[in-house]
Parts: C-alpha cells; structure tokens; sequence
C-alpha cells in the first residue's frame, strides 16, 4: 500500500522527462507516456486487486467487508497544528483507478496516431502525461488540500490542452474560459476547505477516527450551525459541491465545456469526457459523508436536494440544446454536460454507487464516441460540420461498428448495453426519492433527447449520402483498436451492475453481492421502469429516424425540426442564450470595473504621483539654485581670492638678484633691531 | 680722535659715494680704488701694518684692476642706458639707511662706546712680521691650508665659468 | 665718542654706502663693487677691534681680517668670472633684465 503514490508519480516524472528532452523526440515522448501510464495501470491492477482480495478475507471471517487504507505524513507543521497529506485506497479510489489508467491508456494509445501528423507531437505527450498524473493524484488523495492542489494541476493541464494550438484565437479563448470558469467554483470549493480546517482542525479525510470525514467530525460540524438554516456540514458540502459544479460543467457553470472542443480530440475524450469532468463526481463522491449529514432515515439532506436538482436540470438543458447542434464534437460535448448532470442527479437520489456506476460506464462510451469522431475527422480530412458528412458508414465501417455500439450505450438501449443498466440505476432512484418527483420526470424527458440527438447525428453522419468533397479514408489500426476495446467494455460492463448481479453496488456500499439471477427481477416496480425506460428510447430512436432516416439534407436547408418550430429551433441552437447573459453581466461589469480602475489609476493615483514630481522638480530646482550661487559662489570667490593672492605673493619671485638681496637685508635689519632692543630693555 | 683720522675717513666715505654714484663705470672702479687705499691708511693707523699693506697688494693691486677688466670686458657699446639706479631705487636706498641706522645704534648704545674707565689710550701693540709668521704656521696653520684650497678652487672656478663654450655658441 | 665708536661707525657707514649701492645699481659688476665695500667695511670693524679689544697679542683680528682679504679676492675672481658669463649669454650686465628666476 505504500507504493500507491507511484501511481500519479510515474506519469508525471514521465512528463518532467518529456519536457526536458532537448529535441523534439517523438517516439521517445510518446513512449515514456504510454510506459508510465502502462506502469500506472498494472499498479491500480494490483491495488484493485488487493481490495479485492482484502474484501473476500473479510467476508471469509464474517466482518463487514470494509476495506480503507491510508498512508499519511506531515507536509508542515506551524507551531503545534500540522498540515498533513497522504493517500487512501478503498473501493471507489480502486475502481476509479481502473477506470482512469485504463482509459487513459487508450486514449494515449489513439493519440500517437490522431496527432500523428502535428508538430507539436512532444508537447502534447507531456501535458497529456501531467493531466494523467494529476488525475490520478486526485483519485487517491486521502487529504482535502492534497485534492485540492492536483485539482489545480488537472485545470491548468486542460488549459494548456485546449489551448494547444494556441496560434488559433478560439483556442486561446475557449481555454482562458475554462480556466477563469472552473476557476469561479474553486473560488467556493476553497472557502469549504478553509473552512473545514477551521472547524474540524484536520483536512485527512480518514485518519483512524480522527479524520474530517469520520462520525466524530461530521458529528461536530451537524452541531454546528450555519446560515440559511443549514449545519456546517451542510454548508460546508455546499461549497464543495459547487467547486465541482464548475469541473464537471453543471448548469451555471457549464459554459465552458462546449468550447473546450477547439482541442484536439484525444483532448476530448480524456479530460472532457471521461475523466477530469468526472472529477467533479468523484469530489462529491469522496465527501459524500458531509453530503449525507445529518440524513433521516427515509429522507434527504439540504446538501443532497440541492445537488440533485442542479444535476436533473443540467440533464435536461444541455439536452435540449445538443439537439440544435451541427458539430460533431459539439453535440458530443453537450451530451456529456447533460450525463454529468445525470450523474450528479445518481449521487444526490441514489448514493455513491449509483452515481459512480454512470460515470465508469459513461466514461467508457463517451471516450468511445469521442475517439470515433475524431476517427470521422481524421477520416473525413478534418471536416468537423455533420451537415458536411454522410454516408461516412460505407468508407469506414469499423468506426461505424464502435460508433453505433457507443451511441446505442449512450441512449440506453436495454440489456446488452451497460448505459442502460447505469441510467436505469439513477430512474430507479429517482423514482424512489422521496422529495418528489421532479427530477424523475426530468431525467426520463433528458434521457428522450438523448436518444433523439444521438440519432440525429448519427443518420447526419453515416448514412445518407456523403456530402463532403473528398472520399472519406478508414482509420489506422493504431486508432480503431483503442475503439474496439472501448466497445467491448461499453458492453461487457453492464454485467457488474444488473440487479441480477449488483456486484458494483456492492463493491461500494461495503456489502456482499449476491448472485440473485432473474429472481432479483422481481422487486416490485422494478420491471415497470425498465420497461418504460426502454420504450422512451426506443421512441425518441424511432422519431429521431423518422426525421432524419436516410435523407440527406445539405447544409444550406433547414434543418428538419427548424422547419417544424422555428423559433424553438432558433434558440436551442443558439445555446438558450446562457453566454450572452453572462457576457452582458457579469462581463460587462467586468469591462466596466476595469475601465474605472483604469481611470482611477491614471487619472487620480497618476495625478498624485505627478503631482508629487513636481514637487520633487521644484526642490530641485531650489537646490539647483542654491548650488549655484551660494556653495558654487562662495567656492569660487574663495578661489578667485586665493588665486589672486597667489599672484600677489608671485611678485616677490621676481628673479631679480637685487630684490631678493634688499629682502635679505631687510630681514637682518629688523632681526637686529630686535635683538638690540630687547638686550637695550 | 685725531685730525688724521677724519681726513681718512672722508676720503674713504668719499670714495664709497664715488664708487655707487657715479654713470661712468670705470670711474666706479676708480673711485673704488680710492676708497680702498683710503681704507689701507685706517688700518696702518690702526697698526696694523701688515694688513695694511696686504690691502693694497691685494685689493688695489689684484681686486681694482680684475673689477676695471670685467667692466671692459662687459661693456654695452656705446648704447645709452635707460639710467643708473634701477627702478626701485629708492627702496634699495631706504634699506640701506636702516641698516646704517641699526649698526649706528648699536654702535652707540654699546661698551665700545663707552670711555675706558682708566681714561688712557690703550698702548698701540708691538707686532713683528716674524710674530705674524709665527701665528699663521702655528695657530692659523689649519685656516691657511684651507685657504690655500681655496684659492686653488676659485682659480679653477673663475677660470671655468669665464671660459668660452666649446663648439657651439658664442 | 671713543676711537673704537670712531672706527666702528665709519666702518658702518661705508658699510651701508656699499649695501646702497648693491642694491640700487643696474650694472651687476657695481653690484659686486658694493659688495667688496661692504667686505672692507667688515674688515675695518675687525681691525679696529683688535686694536681697543682686550688682546691684541693674540693678533686674531688681524689674521681674520687678512684671511677675509684673501676668500674676497677669490669670491672676486669668481663672481666677475660669473659676471662675464652672463654677459656672454645675455648680451647684457642689466640686472633688471636678468630675472628668468621669476616665480
């Protein structure tokens, strides 16, 4: 267990290495990436399997099979406190950890072939590396400050990635956003943090009971009020989740997240799909103890409703303007801000198992989608308009293949599909909850759009004609393998989540699983909901062919739907107008508060320094003055005086023999005289 | 004082004011010379003959007739002279008189100007030549020497620095 | 007044005749005239003291004043010989022209 923190480490000595690599040396970069992440991998392996293995001791001895180790140290001490960090494994960093190597290594995997032809090949290895390893380092933390500070690196490596072609000035754009937007939610999740140190004198999540996540703190902050009727566990969970509001683009922080594409795709896939946006879930997860304070039996907490509306809501906005979308990668975009909300909305109904099972399985076919668009891209010579596309399944049937099976997962088709089984998981539990039943109606209206969009765009792209210029080309085999392998799990994860078998749930929640078979099918309600899941798909596939099917409308028509409700149409492709207003607010006061610094600076502190030269320029001039005709004057007086006493003096030397002889005798006569008066006296 | 004396003592004093007053330069070295036998009869008054005689053989006989030499030697020929006295004379003149003045008082307010208690004049004292002789080979034999020296350096001196350049310029 | 007041004061006198000339004459020989009056002068004043001093057989005066002869014929020879010289070189015995040795 001491050897966890090589886990983020390797990656990131790889992309120390990488960086300082005199010339570009791109198979070198490329391979001390994928090494360092192989390496990573096959060490989450072996702590999967050590809590694994941990798990079945426990259960053999008949103990609760609850597995949770950490390793600590002091980072600083001031005085008698000490700021400590380490790392924890348990169940959710282990599966988190399968899930982030093992993606991430595809995604590298794919990489060396989409960026195969950029110059700037070694620059991306190396911030690819970092985010892997920051990432990583985000999953194990055991220490709210240790989270935090690898928190920060995945934010500026995504920077960095979306803005890696940074000569284009939507790159450079988009990425400040990303930065100054998720920066607004660290803003709060810092607050919680500061203020949990205050309150519980420990940021260690656990530490042998004395940590801030164990019953002993969470019971002294729910004694703890705060504003708003709220304990300060409550609040303090508040804060936190709105930290990760802004990382995984829930609603009024998700504007980021859609103009995030301008990075290359591997870029999308990994940090704006699978991982970094789901860090934001993981953070919630990792704290659910605080989300959870102070919960009745039956009921929910304020923390909890809170996440939970945001989440549906998220869902159901993002969907709605993926339908009006006309770029690949958008559109994926958008479907990944509403399944984040999905997720969140699972965290906040179901708890941690639910929320964590759509963000595994989501990463796996999001990551898949992406991939396979960038496959389309790379094919269809970087055209990214999907009204420019078309036909793309009879010159790249593989993609086809990988692409169908990830769309399917994403809609939720039944059975076979693991995002059937995740989402259902969340209706489930949303048709449980018992504040309501909002978010439910919600989410079965999100998951329609899902699957209206996501046929959209797939009858843009592969079927009809093709409407580009050149003849789409397949993919190398360096980035259809990548996607098969993401296919395949796409499928074969819905087997750890059925309720035959809810072995991840179990997994999770600390408790044994057992294998029910169909028996376990028939809790009541629960067939309804499937059943009733699987035709809201199944209608929203079927009216999303009906209109697009087979046709093949040209970019310069109206779209179909466009022509049905125009205005409706309008503005959901015009994103329901949420960077305007923002642009108009917040920014333009903004712009406005600058311009009155900026006068303020010139125009009044300026004014007072200039004002104060002056001054300084007046006494100058003073001392100038004095200078020069009193110290100067009196100087050169005294020297003119001296100069002319000299030449006064310089007669005596007049080299005239006679005069220095009258001298002489003068001498003698007055030395005489006074020798004779003073003998005379 | 003797009738002697004064008459000795004008004629030197004249010839003192002759030797600086006068335009004529020889007549400088004339008057000069009077003055200097003038000053010979004081010292064989004051009996001392030998030094007496010595200042004629010496003085009027070597020193006059080098001093008219150097005059013909260095004579502007005939160019009229801007004047005697130089500029400041008066200065030059001044001073002397103060020198006067000092010595006189001096003089005056000194013993040697008292009369002798006793009121005698001192007896005059015999001096030979032989006890001259005597003096300068036996007390004065040292000075006598060194004088020889002397002599022999300035000769070589005089002879040097009034020599005419080698070569060169005249 | 005593013969010795006598003496000693006409000695001053040419004394004071010869440093008036020294120092008030152009021609650099006059200078050195003065200067051999003044040198006499001095003279006198030794023989006159010898004469009305305590011991006159000791006849130091009188070899004093015969050595001073002898070093002033030699300073003569010398200073007229510098005398001539400067002649030559400066085409003039004017002392008041003769003064290089301004400061």
């Amino acid at each position: 267990m001491r050897w966890l923190w090589l886990i983020p480490a390797l990656p990131i000595v790889a992309s120390g290495i990488i960086a300082l690599l005199k010339q570009p040396r791109r198979r070198l970069s490329a391979g001390l990436a994928i090494a360092a992440l192989s390496f990573s991998l096959l060490l989450s392996l072996a702590a999967f399997a050590h809590v694994i293995d941990t798990r079945a001791l426990l259960l053999h001895f008949g103990f609760n099979p609850a597995v949770r180790e950490t390793v600590d140290f002091t980072w600083l001490t001031f005085g008698t406190s000490t700021v400590q960090l380490g790392w924890v494994l348990d169940p959710l960093a282990a599966v988190m950890l399968m899930m982030v190597t093992f993606v991430g290594l595809l995604i590298f995997i794919y990489s060396v072939g989409y960026m195969a032809h950029d110059e700037n090949y070694t620059r991306f290895f190396c911030f690819l590396s970092l985010f892997a390893g920051a990432m990583l380092g985000v999953v194990i933390s055991n220490s709210l400050l240790l989270l935090f500070m690898c928190w920060e690196i995945v934010g500026l490596t995504s920077y960095l990635l979306i803005g890696f072609w940074y000569q284009k000035p939507s790159a450079a754009a988009a990425a400040k956003k990303a930065f100054i937007t998720t920066r607004f939610g660290d803003v709060f999740f810092l607050l919680g943090i500061v203020w949990l140190f205050a309150q519980t004198g420990t940021l260690l999540f656990y530490n042998q009971g004395a940590g801030s996540l164990e019953p002993l703190a969470i019971g002294m902050l729910l004694q703890t009020p705060a504003k708003l009727g709220l304990s300060a566990a409550g609040a303090i969970g508040l804060l936190i989740f709105a930290g990760a509001v802004g990382k995984s683009g829930q609603l009024p922080l998700h504007v980021w997240l859609p103009d995030a594409m301008e990075g290359p795709t591997p870029v999308s896939a990994l940090i704006h799909a699978a991982t970094m946006v789901a860090a934001g879930v993981y953070l919630v997860a990792r704290v659910y103890p605080l989300m959870t304070a102070g919960v009745l039996p039956g009921g929910t907490t304020t923390s909890l409703t809170v996440i939970t509306w945001v989440g549906a809501s998220t869902a159901v906005f993002a969907a709605l303007i993926a339908v009006a979308q006309n770029d690949i990668k958008r559109i994926l975009a958008y479907s990944t801000v509403s399944q984040l909300g999905y997720m969140m909305a699972g965290l906040g109904l179901g708890g941690v198992a639910v929320g964590m099972f759509h963000l595994i399985t989501h990463a796996f076919f999001k990551a898949l989608l992406f991939l396979g668009a960038g496959s389309v891209i790379h094919g269809s010579h970087e055209e990214q308009d999907v009204r420019n596309m078309g036909g793309i399944r009879k010159y790249m049937p593989v993609t086809f293949v990988v692409y169908a099976v990830g769309m399917l997962a994403l809609c939720g088709v039944p059975i076979f599909f693991s995002g059937f089984w995740s989402k259902d998981a969340i209706l489930e539990s949303a048709h449980k909850w018992h504040a309501g039943q909002g978010p439910f109606y919600l989410l079965v209206f999100g998951a329609l759009l899902t699957a209206f969009y996501m046929t959209r765009q797939v009858s843009y792209v592969f079927f009809g004609d093709n409407r580009g210029h050149d003849h789409p080309h397949e993919s190398p085999r360096v980035m259809t393998a990548p996607l098969a392998i993401l296919a395949f799990f796409a499928i074969a994860l819905g087997v750890v989540g059925t309720p035959a078998w809810p072995w991840f749930r179990s997994f999770l929640t600390d408790t044994h699983a057992n294998f029910g078979g169909l028996d376990s099918f028939k809790e009541p309600g629960l067939l309804t909901l499937m059943l009733l899941s699987s035709m809201v798909v199944l209608f929203g596939i079927g009216l999303g062919w009906m209109l697009y099917g087979n046709k093949s409308p040209r970019a310069e028509e109206p779209d179909a739907l466009e022509k049905a409700i125009p205005p409706v149409w309008r503005a959901l492709r015009d994103r329901l107008y949420v960077d305007e207003l923002y642009g108009a607010t917040i920014i333009a006061f903004y712009y406005w508060w600058a311009r009155v610094a900026d006068w303020l600076d010139r125009r009044v502190w300026g004014g007072i320094v200039a004002a104060i030269m002056w001054l300084f320029g007046l006494w100058a001039q003073l001392n100038r003055f004095i200078d020069m005709n009193f110290v100067d004057g009196a100087f050169d007086k005294g020297c003119e005086e001296l100069s002319g006493g000299g030449g006064l003096m310089a007669r005596v030397q007049s080299g005239r023999v006679q005069n220095y002889l009258r001298l002489l005798a003068l001498g003698v006569v007055i030395l005489a005289a006074i020798l004779i008066w003073s003998s005379h006296g | 004082m003797t009738v002697v004396f004064w008459i000795l003592a004008a004629v030197t004093v004249a010839g003192g004011l002759a030797a600086v007053m006068l335009k004529n330069t020889v007549h400088c070295a004339l008057a000069l010379t009077t003055a200097f036998a003038g000053l010979a009869l004081l010292f064989m008054q004051l009996d001392a003959q030998f030094v007496g005689f010595a200042q004629i053989l010496v003085y009027i006989g070597a020193v006059a007739i080098l001093v008219v030499f150097a005059i013909l030697l260095t004579r502007e020929s005939e160019q009229p002279e801007k004047g005697v006295f130089s500029r400041t004379w008066l200065a030059g003149l001044a001073i002397a008189a103060a020198v006067f003045a000092v010595l006189a008082w001096a003089v005056l307010n000194s013993r040697a100007a008292l009369p002798d208690a006793v009121g005698l004049p001192k007896p005059a004292p015999e001096v030979t030549v032989a006890q001259i002789g005597d003096a300068l080979m036996g007390r004065y034999v040292l000075p006598l020497e060194i004088l020889a020296l002397l002599l022999t350096a300035a000769m070589i001196g005089a002879v040097l620095v009034a020599m005419h350049e080698k070569g060169g310029r005249k | 007044m005593t013969p010795l007041a006598g003496y000693l004061l006409v000695a001053a006198l040419v004394f004071a005749i010869g440093l008036a000339g020294a120092l008030t004459r152009r021609n650099a020989i006059l200078v050195l005239i003065g200067i051999e009056l003044m040198l006499n002068a001095a003279n006198l004043n030794l023989v006159a003291f010898w004469r009305y001093g305590p011991h006159p057989e000791a006849l130091t005066g009188m070899m004093f004043a015969v050595f001073s002869i002898a070093v002033a014929a030699a300073e003569a020879a010398v200073g007229l010989g510098l005398v001539i010289a400067i002649y030559r070189h400066a085409r003039t015995a004017d002392l008041d022209e003769i003064n290089r040795m301004k400061g």
